[in-house]
């Protein structure tokens, strides 16, 4: 099959206008004609499923969660990008496409990146109307702050509960639309397959999480709006429930999965404590702006700190090795993700890490609280200290907060041409579940922003064009195919329900979390992928071996469910492997140790890698098939990251 | 880090599903750091069951950082546990001490029935903000967002009721089991806003009635919801949501109409 991205012609600046001229309309009268899934009801999903209603499309949709306000997109903290200018600072779409693309260490698509930086402006138009309470300024006019990886303050925010504002407007939308009989949502629903006839997705198959039944579901078009797969560590940022089933079971119907190993690695999280712990908390990135980062200067020091002898507050300032500050001086502290969660694990390499385990560094408020006094960094930041002090039983007004490290979100996902469709025709995904915007490594407040833009403003001109072109006919639910694939499904929840061994999914989740950590983390080696390939064939070998699962179908069982989804990140997984062992190169977050400048800077090799990896699913443990998408770029000119 | 590792025992309220009557099922939970969050107490209970081919115990959860809504439980008599402002989720062992018996129940009220175990359907929660928890504004065509500025206090104001997760705390804390906490959060939200005033009259009608139709009881002023709220929500809400209830029904009936957006 061919990899059509299905680029516009044209100047940059114009591809979205004319293509949405060019692309097919379907007419009002007919709208209703049509059945739309989604899958997920995060901030991608929630706009979709509200946008195409709005539209006169008859939705149908799904979460998992017991409600769609819970989808994870809720735990978003600092803020979302828009290039409005209302600062003053030089801004533009321009500038926002630009800092993007070089942020993605120059691996995501110019056309995708400039549309989302030109939809920006309309996303915050949108949630104000909807009664989104962004953070204002005493005139009344929205409030900006500036995130990494951008010189302006383009970044709009609601405390540090960005995600969850900008959410319950999306899932206010959508219960407009319920209320109106246009959406039919299905909560505690988990998708579990596509049913494909002739080529085409034209439903799904769900398991009802508190009946047990399997069901099947028919429509034109199938949209998978399910999030990133950063649970596959098992420690990350993401909610538990966080998985990749539902993309994952599309890619072995077919979809093409994209640039798995890109990762990103938070740089400001909690750090771990113990074997017990369940998640990561993130604490934000907006806490860059005012905190500053640092180490002790000697290893001497760090074991005093390590051990108790010392407190933080007491190491002397001709002590501290204030790394970003001195090694980026023009960034300093906002240097984008991967450079500083970098630079602290080189901290902890040296043995300059701090905390119990050594794997932390600080993230100093002194400063700002002596400059700006308590309150106001209490009034900026309070909730998340608070959260940090609820975590950690320690003061950060005090003490400065440890942080470390630790996945946070993933750039992969399911491979999506210009339309945002899979190359399984009727077959789209939205959001983190797709790999489109982001490139090697993605920028702050870049997620919310991508998730809507794909909801709100590209989704509802680009499905229409599919639509038009199939036609209104009904999706014939009789067709074998259904009952086929439904069979498939009960097949697999049987032989996970048969599952008696003596070890936990969980106990396989967290084994495949520290294989995936050591060797496919934030330093991934030839040397160190191939090891880890072998042990994850092993993990899969042993899990449906010695795995247990207990309970029956019919009933709500969260021994069953997790079983499914830890079966499929294993698989996905040793993809992830694969693909950071065919990519030779450092970029973003997937740093090669052989590929590397003299400054230990990421290293890309355009010359070799610049292209989309796409892979196609050949059947069960086999090896995947590799396709490329040829990254062309017309308007910047490819350079070493910088941002010293 | 503070203390030593404990052992707790854990009186567990256990139903098969929402027709088969429950009970109290003790269980040994051994070897809790005190660094652990509640849930991951509950975790390695749970793994030590699956170990044994037992049904573990079922709860809701999902971001385990305070901000998705899904965790509930009763604990020790009160929703979320014994410390104010937090959800179970961000509750840590070293708030119990060794040797400690601590009872977790599900949330109690009818409109919340018991799916299993500690879970239960919170559905009607969802139903409330459908009937009209919304700004009736479609994708595109919107005006510019600074053009309409909003006072720094009334967006803040607005931002402190729009903070509600959704848990059901107040509900599960109310002796009426009445919904009118997080049923106003939204009214006051969207009420205090410009964008919201349009539909403001016909807005507190119709989710009022739907709580209602969900069988949540009244309000009578104790103020149990906003002790036990995990995000603060105040029982200013709930007098805001209720000028504007008899507001509407007294002066502005003439301004109301049919919540279905076809009105």
């Amino acid at each position: 099959m061919s990899l059509n991205a299905n680029i516009p012609q044209g100047p940059l600046a114009e591809k979205w206008s004319k293509h949405k001229f060019n692309l097919k309309l379907v007419n009002p009268a007919n709208k209703r004609k049509y059945n739309v899934i989604v899958v997920g009801t995060g901030l991608a999903g929630a706009s979709a499923a509200a946008s195409l209603a709005e539209l006169g499309y008859n939705v149908t949709a799904f979460c998992f969660q017991d409600s769609p306000r819970r989808a994870h997109s809720i735990a978003a903290q600092g803020g979302i990008n828009a290039a409005k200018n209302y600062q003053n600072d030089g801004d533009s779409v321009y500038r926002l496409f630009y800092d993007t693309i070089k942020g993605g260490d120059y691996r995501a698509r110019e056309a995708n990146v400039h549309r989302l930086a030109e939809n920006s402006v309309n996303i915050i138009d949108q949630c104000v109307a909807q009664g989104v309470p962004f953070a204002r300024e005493y005139g009344g006019l929205l409030d900006n702050r500036s995130f990494g990886g951008a010189q302006v303050s383009r970044t709009f925010y609601a405390r540090g509960q960005t995600g969850q504002q900008l959410l319950l407007g999306a899932y206010s939308a959508l219960n407009r639309q319920i209320n109106l009989g246009k959406v039919k949502m299905y909560t505690r629903h988990e998708m579990l397959d596509v049913v494909m006839i002739d080529g085409h997705a034209k439903g799904i198959v769900t398991r009802n999480l508190v009946t047990g039944a399997i069901d099947t579901h028919a429509a034109h078009a199938v949209l998978l709006c399910t999030g990133g797969y950063g649970n596959v560590f098992y420690l990350s940022t993401n909610a538990i429930g966080s998985n990749v089933t539902a993309a994952w079971r599309a890619h072995k119907r077919g979809a093409y999965f994209a640039n798995p190993c890109y990762t990103q690695i938070h740089p400001t999280c909690i750090p771990v404590t113990g074997d017990h712990q369940s998640k990561l908390t993130l604490m934000s990135e907006s806490l860059r702006n005012d905190g500053r980062v640092w180490a002790p200067k000697t290893v001497e020091i760090a074991k005093k700190l390590r051990n108790k002898e010392i407190t933080a507050s007491q190491v002397k300032e001709e002590d501290r090795d204030y790394f970003l500050e001195r090694k980026y001086p023009s960034f300093g502290n906002l240097v984008p993700r991967d450079v500083a969660s970098r630079n602290a694990k080189d901290m902890a390499d040296e043995g300059r890490g701090v905390g119990t385990s050594g794997f932390a560094v600080y993230l100093d408020f002194a400063d700002a609280i002596s400059r700006m006094g308590e309150d106001t960094v209490r009034a900026k930041y309070g909730n998340l200290f608070d959260m940090y002090y609820q975590i950690t039983d320690e003061n950060p007004y005090k003490q400065p907060m440890r942080i470390y490290p630790a996945v946070h979100y993933t750039m992969g996902g399911l491979w999506v041409d210009y339309n945002l469709s899979t190359n399984v025709p009727g077959l789209y995904a939205l959001g983190e579940c797709n790999f489109s915007d982001h490139g090697a490594n993605r920028l702050g407040a870049s997620a919310l922003m991508q998730g809507l833009s794909d909801g709100y403003f590209v989704i509802p001109y680009t499905l229409g064009d599919y639509l038009a072109t199939i036609g209104p006919k009904p999706v014939d639910k009789n067709h074998p195919a259904f009952a086929q694939t439904k069979q498939d499904v009960l097949d697999n929840v049987n032989k996970l329900l048969s599952l008696k061994g003596n070890k936990t999914v969980v106990e396989y989740h967290r084994e495949l979390g520290h294989i995936m950590w050591e060797y496919c983390g934030m330093a991934r080696s030839k040397e160190g992928l191939t090891k880890a390939k072998a042990m994850i064939k092993e993990l899969k070998a042993d899990f449906w071996k010695n795995a247990v699962v207990v309970g029956e179908n019919e009933e709500l069982n969260l021994s069953l469910e997790r079983a499914g989804r830890v079966a499929d990140f294993i698989e996905l997984g040793e993809l992830m492997v694969t693909d950071a062992l065919m990519r030779n190169e450092s970029c973003g977050g997937h740093f090669r140790i052989e590929s590397q400048t003299e400054e230990g800077e990421a290293l890309r090799d355009d010359e070799n890698y610049a292209f989309v990896a796409a892979w196609e699913f050949k059947g069960e443990n086999q090896e995947e098939e590799l396709h490329k998408e040829e990254l062309v770029f017309e308007n910047v000119k490819l350079t070493q990251r910088s941002y010293k | 880090m503070s203390h030593e590792n404990m052992n707790l025992t854990l009186k567990v309220w256990r139903q098969k599903n929402t027709q088969t009557p429950g009970k109290f099922v003790t269980y040994k939970a051994e070897g809790i750091s005190p660094d652990m969050s509640f849930l991951e107490m509950l975790d390695v209970v749970n793994e030590s069951l699956i170990k044994k081919q037992e049904d573990p115990i079922h709860f809701d959860h999902d971001c385990r950082e305070g901000i998705c809504g899904s965790c509930s439980l009763y604990i020790n008599g009160r929703p979320h546990g014994p410390k104010r402002a937090i959800t179970t989720c961000q509750l840590h062992m070293r708030s119990f001490n060794d040797g400690d018996t601590v009872t977790i129940e599900p949330w109690r009220s009818a409109a919340f029935p018991v799916i299993k175990d500690l879970a239960t359907d919170r559905s009607a929660f969802d139903r409330i903000q459908q009937a009209g928890g919304f700004i009736s504004v479609n994708t595109g065509g919107v005006p510019d967002a600074n053009s309409t500025p909003i006072p720094k206090v009334v967006a803040d104001e607005a931002f402190n009721s729009a903070t509600c997760i959704g848990c059901g705390a107040c509900v599960a804390a109310c002796k009426n089991a009445s919904a009118m906490l997080f049923t106003s959060a939204k009214i006051t939200q969207l009420g205090l806003l410009p964008q919201g005033q349009p539909e403001r009259w016909s807005r507190v009608q119709a989710m009022v009635k739907q709580m209602d139709k969900e069988g949540f009881g009244n309000c009578t002023n104790t103020g149990a919801c906003e002790a036990e709220c995990p995000k603060e929500i105040t029982l200013m809400n709930i007098s805001r949501m209720n000028n504007d209830f008899f507001s509407a029904k007294l002066f502005r009936e003439e301004h109301t109409h049919d919540h279905s957006g076809n009105g």
